[in-house]
């Protein structure tokens, strides 16, 4: 086992990122092989070199951009409110034992509860509106905030608020804005990188029921079997997710920077 | 025991986690007066980090009382921009997502100082235990004895009455402390302060105190105390020897090895 560590580890950052791209090819150039010798049948898997035309014909319709704006519009709404709200009352419930105390069989009973259950209840409150689909991502990555703020407040070093204390910051806010905001940081923002992704993920479901965007659009053309579309608009949300991912890293780095 | 200016009093202070049932310390009285250097000698774990704690208000005892001619309130009532009290902690306590400026401004923060007050006295403070090159470096960029200078500097810029010394350089390695030690002397000789240094180490209390205090006994109570003179600090002496032998017979519970009867705290 400490072999193969050393050889994982041998690799540089260049040639890993050589390997995935390898990978990749590989990845794409079977897929392409197995549909175009029969292997897989051309109805039910798309071959890759479909896809281009198919984007095209996406993005010329008007569809491709509109689908991004109107997802991206209910994904970015739907992850501040469930972040700035799952964080908050994770940091609560962190701090103030009575509210730890009062929300913990709330939390239990609710926490099983997966965002997707929420859709009936979603139409019934917000209609087929952008705001039925932020409802629901918005609490698919409230829970994840919730966890990651509540255990970072948890994992604080109590010595912290002693040191708070003997130089006059021992009150609610001093505490809060002194110690657990910085101290909690690496949590929080894990727990925002998280939520990032996981908001993706629930798009799609937010949008099964009409509300117009990338979702909505993957359901329309798996209704019509346009399977090229539907890979179109998976790898058009794997892109955009890499994209939020990696703008959030600029963030966590200057968040994070005092850590090593 | 009693000057005319103390720094901070206790009396007759006793505390316990149990509603009266165990006691750590039991009948503790003890005056600071003010510019002395007293040493709080005792071994680990007997309470003397906790008697720092009640001196400095992290712990309400149980009896007794504690005095303090000047608290943190009344000084930012007259507009001084100060603190009554600090602390060093045994282990430093850097905050690692302030860099060393921003450590030692952390009790600074809340006295009303403009940004500019602020910058200056963090920067004497720095100059004081000789860090000020250092002032923009992340904690985890330090020797164990840099932060412990940024924890006194920390200490040092809220310009206290007292200043709270919890085994400061237990952590270090010898050479590290024996050099941390000089400084703390020719701090305390440039700035004046009241000084209560908690340590267990005999040399360490007889090398820096004008008075050493010993706390000893189970609950915890003074059973002795030496005032140490200014001229008596060289450790190869026979005065400074016989020093040491008394301080461990208090600790030890012992008669006295050099005859004379030493000070008790049962006065009450």
């Amino acid at each position: 086992m400490a072999a193969s560590q050393t050889v994982i580890r041998s690799f540089s950052h260049s040639a890993r990122l050589l390997l995935s791209v390898a990978g990749l090819l590989i990845f794409f150039g079977s897929w392409e092989v197995s549909v175009r010798t029969n292997l897989l049948p051309a109805g039910m898997v798309p071959a890759p070199s479909s896809l281009w035309q198919a984007w095209l014909d996406e993005v010329r319709g008007g569809f491709w951009l509109q689908a991004i704006t109107d997802s991206l519009s209910h994904y970015t709404l739907g992850l501040l409110i469930g972040s700035v709200l799952g964080a908050s009352i994770g940091l609560l419930c962190g701090m103030v034992a009575v509210v730890d105390g009062l929300l913990e069989g709330i939390v239990r009973l609710l926490r099983p509860v997966p965002g997707l259950a929420w859709v009936p209840f979603a139409i019934l409150w917000f209609g087929l509106h952008t705001a039925g689909a932020t409802f629901v991502i918005a609490i698919s990555v409230f829970w994840i905030n919730f966890y990651a703020a509540y255990a970072a407040v948890k994992n604080i070093d109590p010595e912290f608020y002693e040191l708070a204390a003997a130089f006059g910051h021992g009150g609610f806010w001093g505490r809060l804005f002194k110690v657990v905001l910085p101290a909690s940081a690496p949590g929080l923002v894990a727990g925002l990188r998280t939520g990032l992704g996981q908001g993706w993920m629930s798009v799609v479901a937010a949008e099964l029921f009409g509300v117009p965007g990338i979702g909505a659009r993957m359901m329309q053309a798996s209704s019509l079997l346009a399977t090229d579309v539907v890979v179109v608009y998976m790898l058009t949300m794997a892109l955009l997710y890499a994209l939020t991912d990696f703008l959030f890293g600029f963030v966590r780095k200057y968040v994070l920077r005092w850590q090593p | 025991m009693s000057s005319a200016e103390h720094v901070a009093r206790l009396e007759n202070v006793g505390l316990s986690y149990d509603g009266g049932q165990n006691y750590i310390l039991r009948h503790v009285s003890l005056s600071l007066s003010k510019g002395e250097f007293v040493a709080l000698l005792g071994p680990s774990g007997v309470g003397k980090s906790t008697l720092l704690r009640v001196f400095m208000g992290l712990s309400a005892p149980s009896e007794g009382q504690v005095f303090s001619p000047q608290p943190t309130s009344q000084l930012q009532a007259e507009g001084q921009k100060r603190r009554a009290q600090s602390l060093v902690f045994q282990d430093a306590r850097l905050m690692p997502w302030r860099s060393v400026a921003r450590n030692v401004a952390f009790g600074l923060e809340g006295l009303k100082l403009t940004k500019e007050e602020k910058q200056a006295r963090v920067l004497a403070a720095l100059q004081l235990v000789g860090l000020e090159e250092a002032a923009d470096r992340w904690p985890r960029r330090l020797s164990g004895g840099q932060r412990q200078r940024v924890g006194v500097a920390r200490a040092l810029t809220v310009d206290p009455d007292l200043l709270l010394m919890d085994e400061p350089f237990g952590a270090l390695d010898p050479i590290t402390r024996n050099g941390l030690q000089d400084e703390l002397l020719k701090i305390w000789q440039q700035t004046h302060k009241t000084v209560l240094f908690v340590t267990h180490d005999i040399e360490e209390a007889l090398k820096l105190a004008t008075r050493v205090v010993v706390l000893a006994g189970k609950p915890a109570g003074i059973v002795g105390m030496l005032d140490i003179p200014p001229t008596e600090k060289d450790p190869e002496s026979s005065a400074f020897k016989s020093y040491a032998a008394r301080l461990r017979a208090m600790i030890a519970g012992e008669p006295d090895p050099g005859g004379a009867p030493y000070w008790y705290s049962n006065e009450i």
